[in-house]
């Protein structure tokens, strides 16, 4: 159904006509031109398509765009806008990544963790990050990324 | 066309970017050519006037790396700055022409063309700036494009000027390893920002004005064939249009998740092919399905062989098909404009697609340009691109910009798989505890690296069928192809979990078992790092530690993998705890490179090791999504290791695949020594492995 909808997305308001219930991957992706998340699987199964609603990291593909209806979302677009986030720092720092393709969806899920938990533990991160799928095998890289950052930021994200 | 005509096309193609030195004769149209690299250094850089230099290449960045390691090999030969290059890849209207990127081939393989280009345009750009000096070149120094004398220095930029230089040049030799000041470093990737900020750009990121993005209408299994199909109701869906040629059906909209919806919306009826194989039956068919056999080599006598042998040791290896299941989809984005056509597609293979491109549509090759973007995983499964052609075909019938991006379904549909392959191997051990013969049948996995690296006085290497898409009809019930490192994770899987279990017979340690059979000074010396490291304690399995050792070689690279697994007996499930990995590949051109691809290689190979196996029945592939297809995940990482020897003396080989290949045979020979039990299918899920604690073959 055709309905005005409006959320933040990256720190500035958006107001949409859409069909509520079109999931937010595909609003992000074909409405607004945000391609930097990703459709892997379109289930809720890979997590490529990862953003942080409200600080909790969500599956765009699988939440419709009228859930997130005067909620903050961020996208990795939104993230480190005027310099890097360190996540994205430390992410360049250990090689985090090969082909980049599940890396937006790996940085956002991150970040929702270190928002809730400042400084998780070995076991804390691999159980957060355990349903984002990297096939190129980033995985002990991306736990180090992440546990430099818990370190080094003392507290909480930015 | 003349060639004249075809270089002055090239010429202004490349723009105001100048071309420096052009040898005489003129250059055939590199752009096009077929069957191997070309020989003249403009298809490869370009020196522009800002200074910095582009390189050409028709490799593509799937993640392994190559755009930054090439641009080092580059850098290192030109003598200009890493952060001075600039990279185009892929690109059939720029970059000269490529059979396609894998085989671990960018480097070992066209790494020597790319140095000895940029070797040559360096020793022309040094005779230059010898002339504008008025000293002679080799009093000459270069650094950071900027050639330097006790008169003056002159930049590379300089020395281009506003001017198209053509000179003739001899053949330039190459810096020895020795003079190496970028080739052997980490520096940063070249893809790092634009992947971490969500700026790089795959096919499907590309967006043209009017672009509609199609799904396309697919058989329920392989054979099926199409009866009958109602589309009258997705024509009615708002914004939405459908094509229809023959059994091509597809839906259109300018919202992705429209054109899902659309295509709900079509009713088609199938007839189902007639009852075939499926993922048990499958083994048998192959074997007896299978084209005649081939002899990879022979040596020694075989019936000598079996005469000298006290000992028998018999044993039949299986494994599954496997899928490539990149994150990224099959995706492509095609335009039409005044009978250009371009396609941005995730691929591997540009060049060859630009020709089933042309040949889909009817036009000729040069009217089709294939951009490769970024490629979000590739593993071989991008070899094969048949997205880019349904969205060629579909942007001619649309007239608009279309794009095609696979759903997870058609990922697994139309995959080329690794193809599911029976090793047969009889060997025997003599009354002295040594390898007496070796005979090895494969079918349908290949015959690469099948041959035989161990001293075995009597031996024979055999194979039937093959991992390439051309097998006969009806062996397999769909698409094979390669897969990373193809035939070798197969053969390696069987020659070694067979080499560990005469070692037992031998009643010898695994690890100085190997040692005994072998001279090839590379792999003993792999093995021998990769014990030190591991900290490897002599013994005779099983001794419930759970500690396996296995070794290859893949294409000139020399590969020792070690593992330590636990393995819970009440459910079957296996954790490997640690692996540590020597290799020996030649030059290593970029270290941390190198170990990403090592630790990526050992975690993708856990899927096919412990749970990834293609389930299918009368041509339905039975997966449709990562719930029941199980990728390793965070969760199953060992602690890995990556020991890299140094190697100066050897040219560089391949890195991306060849730690993959030992992962099924280290782990079933850690697994045995854990628990005492043998097992020779793969994957080795936790049924496999709960059934041969139980004593009974799994199903």
């Amino acid at each position: 159904m055709q309905q005005t909808i409006s959320f933040t997305l990256n720190g500035k308001p958006v107001k949409l006509a859409v069909d509520g219930d079109r999931m937010l991957l595909w609003v992000l992706r074909n409405d607004l031109g945000l391609t930097g998340t990703k459709f892997g699987c379109g289930e809720g199964l890979c997590g490529a398509c990862t953003v942080v609603v409200d600080r909790e990291a969500v599956r765009s593909c699988a939440i419709p765009v009228k859930d997130v209806a005067g909620k903050q979302v961020l996208t990795i677009e939104g993230l480190g806008q005027e310099r890097l986030h360190p996540l994205q720092e430390a992410f360049i720092n250990h090689n985090a990544f090969q082909c980049g393709f599940c890396t937006p969806g790996m940085i956002m899920n991150a970040y929702a963790l270190l928002l809730k938990t400042p400084r998780p533990t070995r076991e804390e991160i691999i159980r957060h990050m355990d349903d984002n799928l990297c096939r190129c095998g980033s995985y002990p890289r991306i736990v180090q990324a992440i546990q430099q950052v818990a370190g080094a930021m003392k507290g909480g994200a930015r | 066309m003349t060639r004249d005509m075809k270089r002055r096309e090239f010429l202004a193609l490349a723009g105001p970017g100048l071309l420096v030195i052009f040898p005489v004769p003129a250059p055939a149209a590199f752009l096009q050519r077929r069957g191997g690299p070309p020989s003249d250094v403009n298809a490869y850089l370009k020196i522009n006037p800002d200074g910095r230099v582009t390189c050409l290449v028709g490799k593509v960045e799937l993640g392994q790396g190559s755009k930054t390691a090439l641009a080092q090999l580059l850098a290192e030969e030109l003598d200009v700055a890493l952060d001075a290059v600039d990279m185009v890849m892929g690109d059939t209207d720029q970059c000269p022409w490529d059979g396609g990127t894998y085989g671990s081939l960018s480097v070992r393989s066209f790494g020597p063309v790319l140095r000895g280009a940029a070797a040559e345009a360096r020793a022309v750009l040094l005779q230059m700036a010898a002339e504008k000096l008025g000293e002679p070149a080799e009093r000459l120094s270069v650094k950071a494009s900027v050639v330097s004398g006790s008169r003056g220095k002159v930049s590379y930029a300089q020395l281009v000027g506003g001017r198209r230089i053509e000179r003739r040049m001899e053949k330039a030799p190459v810096k020895p390893v020795s003079a190496y000041t970028i080739v052997g470093q980490s520096p940063r990737r070249k893809d790092a920002l634009e992947k971490v900020t969500g700026k790089a750009q795959f096919a499907g990121d590309i967006s043209l004005p009017g672009m509609l993005h199609a799904r396309i209408l697919r058989p329920p299994a392989h054979g099926a064939t199409l009866r009958e199909v109602d589309t009258s109701a997705a024509e009615k869906f708002p914004g939405a249009r459908v094509v229809k040629e023959g059994d091509f059906i597809a839906v259109l909209h300018e919202r992705r998740d429209l054109a899902d919806q659309t295509l709900g919306l079509i009713k088609a009826q199938f007839d189902r092919p007639r009852p075939s194989t499926d993922d048990r039956s499958i083994f048998d068919h192959l074997v007896k399905a299978a084209p005649p056999a081939r002899i990879v080599h022979e040596s020694g006598s075989l019936e000598e062989g079996r005469k000298l042998a006290a000992t028998l040791v018999e044993q039949t290896y299986l494994n599954s098909y496997v899928a490539h299941a990149p994150m990224e989809p099959h995706s492509a984005t095609a335009s039409i404009e005044g009978g250009k056509v371009t396609v941005w597609a995730g691929t591997q293979t540009p060049f060859p697609v630009q020709q089933q491109v042309a040949q889909a549509l009817g036009v000729a090759p040069e009217n089709v340009r294939i951009i490769t973007p970024y490629v979000g995983g590739g593993f071989g499964g991008k070899s094969a691109s048949q997205q880019a052609i349904e969205a060629a075909r579909l942007a001619k019938a649309t007239g608009r910009p279309v794009q095609v991006m696979w759903d997870r379904a058609e990922e697994f549909f139309f995959d080329t798989f690794r193809p599911a392959a029976v090793v047969r191997i009889s060997s025997g051990l003599t009354a002295e505890k040594k390898i007496a013969f070796w005979d090895f049948m494969v079918y349908c996995a290949g015959d690469r690296e099948a041959r035989q690296f161990y001293d075995i006085p009597h031996q024979r290497t055999a194979a039937a069928g093959g991992w390439s898409g051309n097998q006969p009809p009806g062996l397999h019930p769909f698409a094979v192809g390669p897969w990373r490192a193809p035939s070798v994770n197969t053969n390696t899987f069987a020659r070694e979990v067979h080499i560990d279990m005469l070692a037992e017979k031998a009643g010898a340690d695994p690890l100085e078992f190997r040692l005994n059979h072998l001279s090839d000074s590379r792999m003993r010396r792999v093995l021998e790092a990769a014990a030190k490291r591991f900290g490897w304690k002599p013994r005779r399995a099983p001794t419930g530690r759970g500690m396996g050792v296995a070794c290859a070689i893949y294409l000139g690279t020399y590969v020792a993998t070690m593992a330590e697994v636990a393995v819970d007996k009440a459910t079957g499930r296996v954790q490997v705890k640690r692996v540590v990995c020597a290799q020996d590949q030649g030059v290593t051109v970029n270290p941390e490179g190198s170990r990403q691809q090592i630790e990526g290689g050992i975690i993708m190979g856990l899927g096919y090791t412990l749970t990834e196996e293609v389930r299918f029945k009368d041509g339905e592939v039975l997966h449709r999504n990562f719930d029941t297809y199980e990728l390793p995940r965070f969760s199953w990482t060992p602690t890995i290791e990556a020991v890299l020897i140094d190697n100066p003396t050897t040219p560089a080989s391949g890195c991306g695949e060849p730690p993959i290949v030992n992962m099924g045979a280290v782990v079933a020979n850690a697994i045995y020594d854990a628990i005492g039990v043998r097992l020779f299918q793969l994957p080795m899920t936790p049924e496999r492995v709960l059934a041969a604690l139980k004593g009974a073959r799994p199903a």
